[in-house]
């Protein structure tokens, strides 16, 4: 450790806060450095980090995946996702069930993957499963006009995409959880910016940090925060500036109203949220896998006892439910936060259940290695 | 003098048992390969072995590419059951070798991959004795695939297991880690990107008869492969009912590895090497063993990683449902868990 970092968590440790305060973590990549770099083994009791509704395959619904895979039933397609969808539990089984049955699957880095192999293969029905949130959907939008300006007919998108800012206000509104502050999303504010959360501060009074993801960065974020709590003042401040601009990039923005229009979204655990999610415009509909390939409305469910929707607002910790490590574990998931990588369930087994007690010593950081 | 090989590519009637079969073995394998004990061309080989103890492994090789940067298939197999056998101490003295190719498959690729197995096994001093191929139709298989299995005699003072490591074990690994699987990940048509990472495929019998000639006091060895150095430290955790401290700081990566690592976001720790392997020594001859290490050309890079705590940890109910107890001492100089991975990185990696 360096010096810098050393004096930087015991200033946190000095200037622990009066009370508790509970800071939400919105993006699944900052739950994953959280835990990974065992952070809550380094800064004072009272700081609560909660984890939120950051990780894209976590908030999926259920029916959502029982939809693409009905249509997958019913049609003869070939599909591309991200790899961490392959195992999203739908209501029955999950992609990777029926991949092992037969059907064409197959994970990609980069959605244009998707495009080149519907170019390739001109017979094939071609669906590439878009998913995330402002970070990927500037992607999609790219593929989505390149399609259409090559007027490529074998190729569709199974639109799951979901917007950031809409859900914090929804969690800011919900009286069950008190969040002091918000330590922002980095990729996606490398999109939007650090304007489109202005209103958490202007009208709810919540701090809020953009924050990188080396375990560094997010110390110096907490920092940050506890500096505007103490001096009792609300801004947007971006601690990741080597990467995140005020003004984001106008350019992907651009890009992705000029494919999609805004509409509402089923999130996982939080319901229906109003303007959180993206439809294609009518002139991209030919694209939409959802309304090309039609299946009769399936009947979906959350499973019975899964605490997801507690944990993706913050109200529940991963060890507070109990299905937790019992029934659901990284290898037999029930909900989408053991499944994806960067979900706090999935974090939270992966590299906290054995040490939720340990508290490093702050005073002897002179004295470590 | 043996006959030329002219065929251009691999037929069905080159596995049928039939005169394709015997122009396969006599004409090119036996020309590879050949000794004393697989000229005989028998049913079975017989062997002289003068130790009371032997060691037998096995192990298949179905890698995707079949060449790849740093290595390749054939090369990939020998190595791979080598160092498997050496883990025990011993003195490779027999490998088997089986072909499972696909109609269609390139002679002039099947001959390269002979070559370098022919090289690997001249390098290590090393004898096939036995084999097989067969030959299966277009589309069962893909390319190649190839078994090996190997004996080795083990000295009868020698005994290295997971039972012998005990707290205060010092760990050491002989270099870099993850090579292998990013070589491979690199060389796959799906990534687009260009890295100069090479694979660490390599036989470690050389670097293990250094380490045994200078200690003692070596308690157990193991190979990291599949899985990487964290799936392995945790069966080796839970084989021998101690805990095991790592530190981040001291784990030997290539910058560049890591940053194809965090680009991708895959986790060095689970990714695949095939010339690495993690020692287990008494802390009092941890050095003397780390000095041999270095020397070799094996070892250059070659660190002290961590240590054994403690005899079945205080956390743990019952030693029956021992799971293992490994903790990673991260940079920050806080702790956190390393598990056994729940789900491939990657595919058909060896």
């Amino acid at each position: 450790m360096n010096s810098k970092t050393r004096e930087l968590i015991l200033s946190l440790n000095n200037n622990k806060p009066a009370r508790k305060i509970n800071i939400m973590e919105v993006c699944g990549t900052h739950t994953m450095a959280i835990s990974r770099y065992g952070l809550r083994q380094l800064i004072p009791e009272n700081i609560n980090l909660i984890s939120g509704p950051g990780c894209p395959v976590c908030v999926t619904p259920a029916g959502d995946i029982d939809w693409i895979m009905e249509i997958m039933e019913q049609y003869e397609i070939s599909l591309f996702t991200f790899g961490d969808m392959l195992r999203v539990p739908g209501t029955r089984s999950s992609l990777y069930g029926k991949r092992s049955e037969g059907k064409d699957i197959n994970i990609c880095y980069s959605p244009s993957d998707a495009l080149d192999f519907a170019r390739k293969n001109p017979v094939k029905k071609v669906i590439f499963l878009a998913i995330g949130f402002e970070t990927t959907i500037p992607l999609t939008a790219v593929i989505v006009k390149r399609a259409y300006l090559e007027k490529i007919n074998n190729f569709y998108i199974f639109n799951t995409h979901k917007l950031i800012p809409e859900a914090l206000e929804l969690l800011v509104n919900d009286r069950e959880i008190k969040i002091d502050a918000f330590l922002c999303p980095g990729h996606v504010s490398v999109i939007i910016g650090s304007k489109p959360y202005g209103f958490l501060a202007k009208n709810y009074g919540i701090p809020c940090v953009i924050s990188g993801f080396e375990p560094e960065d997010i110390l110096q974020s907490i920092a940050m925060i506890l500096e505007q709590i103490k001096k009792e003042t609300a801004e947007i401040e971006i601690q990741y500036r080597r990467v995140v601009k005020e003004e984001g990039n106008p350019a992907a923005v651009r890009l992705i109203y000029e494919i999609f229009d805004k509409s509402d979204s089923t999130w996982r655990g939080l319901g229906n949220i109003s303007g959180s999610g993206l439809k294609l415009k009518d002139r991209f509909l030919k694209f939409d896998a959802g309304t090309q390939f039609p299946v009769k409305k399936i009947r979906s469910g959350e499973p019975a006892g899964c605490e997801c929707g507690n944990v993706l607002k913050g109200i529940k910790r991963p060890f507070e439910c109990r299905l937790f490590s019992k029934t659901c574990k990284p290898e037999s998931p029930v909900g989408t936060c053991m499944v994806s990588r960067e979900g706090s369930c999935a974090a939270y087994y992966k590299y906290e259940r054995k040490h939720k007690n340990i508290k490093s010593d702050t005073k002897n950081l002179y004295k470590n290695r | 003098m043996y006959k030329k090989f002219d065929d251009k590519i691999i037929q069905l009637s080159h596995g049928d048992g039939g005169i394709k079969t015997g122009e396969l073995i006599n004409n090119l394998l036996l020309g590879y390969f050949g000794n004393d004990i697989l000229n005989r061309l028998e049913d079975s080989a017989v062997l002289n072995c003068s130790s009371k103890k032997i060691a037998y492994t096995t192990d298949s090789f179905v890698v995707d590419p079949i060449f790849f940067p740093g290595g390749d298939i054939g090369k990939l197999s020998i190595c791979g059951t080598v160092n498997d056998l050496v883990t025990t101490g011993c003195t490779p003295i027999a490998l088997s070798l089986a072909f499972i190719l696909e109609e269609g498959f390139p002679v002039s690729d099947f001959k390269r991959i002979l070559s370098s197995i022919k090289n690997t096994i001249n390098a290590n001093d090393l004898k096939i004795v036995t084999g097989d191929t067969k030959v299966v139709e277009k589309g069962s298989v893909d390319k190649i695939f190839i078994n090996t299995s190997g004996i080795g005699a083990i000295d009868n003072n020698l005994d290295l297991s997971p039972r012998r490591i005990k707290a205060g074990d010092k760990i050491l690994i002989n270099g870099g880690i993850a090579e292998h699987g990013i070589a491979i990940l690199g060389s796959r048509k799906e990534f687009n990107f260009k890295s100069s990472i090479k694979s660490d495929c390599a036989s470690l019998f050389p670097l293990v008869r250094d380490m045994i000639s200078v200690s003692k006091k070596i308690h157990a060895l193991r190979d990291v492969t599949r899985g990487g150095l964290a799936s392995v430290l945790f069966e080796m955790s839970r084989a021998s009912g101690t805990g095991i401290d790592i530190y981040e700081n001291e784990i030997p990566i290539k910058k560049e590895v890591l940053g194809i690592c965090q680009f991708l976001g895959l986790d060095p720790l689970y990714i695949a090497n095939e010339g690495k392997m993690i020692i287990f020594v008494d802390k009092k001859e941890a050095g003397r063993v780390l000095d041999a290490m270095k020397k070799n050309k094996y070892g250059e890079d070659s660190r002290i990683i961590g240590e054994v705590t403690e005899k079945y940890p205080k956390s743990v109910v019952s030693k029956k449902s021992y799971e293992g107890n490994v903790v990673l001492v991260t940079r920050l100089g806080t702790r956190r868990t390393l598990d056994l991975q729940f789900c491939e990185q990657l595919p058909r990696i060896c």
